[in-house]
């Protein structure tokens, strides 16, 4: 082996931990983007999830008015994090349904009596099939539909209240 | 003092989040009972990746995420839906991330000319070293 080369093993280890190391440091998103924005919400018809809520229909958001779509369950703590967001984003206006992933319908009478209800409608997909259809990985994640019933937004994890300028904006584009 | 509450409690919920007290879906852990069809169905959800614990195949996969995934592929395969129709439906949602299959998308290039690169590198460096021997 020439002389040139003999360094080259050292080298590529030392590539090696630096990208490791810059890796370590910035760590990947492990987020899953929908590919549904831009896109027509999903046909879907759920029933209600719990006693006091109206069933919901994705023909219930092509209304011509925008909506915000919040996916939610009652096992899900973040959303317990996020419901007084939601309620402030009620206050401003924002029209709010609700999908409740996998959820009982007690369960969600409960956790709307504890949290707060911002909800119009509220669905209930005991299996997650529209979950899946929406391209969503977990809850909480919310949806800016606009008039049409088309997705303008995805929001992924708890809606925080620094993310209140940021949701009425998109409200506001998808008017 | 409350948001600093809510803040722990999610921090400290975290491992608990996939969890609801509903029970698998119907055909999350039931095999189809036509053998043919469940055949197809276990060889697409291996190669379909859970969207929870990401490095998992749903097949593989606990998350109740994953038996969802399961019940709507066994479902749809039972329906007479073909895998790639199914696996279609899936990356036209979330991407071909959901997918373990490599596509032909000129992002996977590299990936299906590395094994050519490879050996012709291998080749190279074998053809010099014969000669050099042969002088």
């Amino acid at each position: 082996m020439s002389r040139s080369l003999r360094y080259l093993p050292v080298l590529v280890v030392l590539i090696l931990i630096a990208a490791f190391v810059w890796r370590l440091a910035n760590p990947p998103d492990s987020t899953v983007p929908s590919r549904m924005v831009g896109r027509p919400v999903p046909t879907f018809q759920l029933a209600a999830a719990a006693p006091s809520a109206l069933g919901f229909t994705s023909a219930d958001l092509a209304t011509g008015k925008p909506r915000l779509l919040n996916l939610f369950a009652s096992w899900c703590v973040p959303c317990i994090a996020e419901a007084p967001v939601l309620d402030e984003l009620k206050g401003r206006g924002v029209q709010i349904d609700g999908i409740a992933i996998r959820d009982r319908p007690e369960d969600v009478a409960t956790f709307l009596e504890r949290n707060g209800n911002p909800f119009q409608r509220i669905g209930s997909d005991p299996t997650s099939r529209v979950q899946i259809a929406l391209g969503t990985a977990g809850v909480p994640e919310s949806f800016v539909v606009d008039g049409r019933g088309v997705i303008r937004h995805q929001h992924i994890g708890p809606i925080e209240p620094a993310d209140i300028p940021r949701i009425l904006a998109e409200m506001e584009k998808a008017r | 003092m409350r948001a600093a509450f809510l803040a722990f409690a999610v921090a400290v919920a975290a491992p608990a989040f996939a969890d609801s007290s509903l029970p698998p879906s119907y055909w999350a852990n039931r095999q189809l009972p036509d053998e043919r069809q469940e055949a197809k169905a276990q060889a697409l959800m291996a190669e379909l990746r859970c969207l929870v614990c990401q490095g998992q195949s749903i097949a593989d996969s606990d998350a109740e995420l994953a038996g969802d995934m399961r019940d709507l592929v066994r479902r749809r395969i039972a329906a007479g839906e073909n895998p790639e129709q199914i696996r279609g439906w899936l990356v036209d949602r979330y991407g071909s991330w959901v997918s373990y299959r490599p596509t032909s998308e000129p992002s996977a290039w590299p990936l299906w000319a590395a094994p050519i690169v490879l050996i012709g590198l291998g080749g190279l460096l074998a053809m010099k070293r014969l000669k050099g021997r042969a002088q």
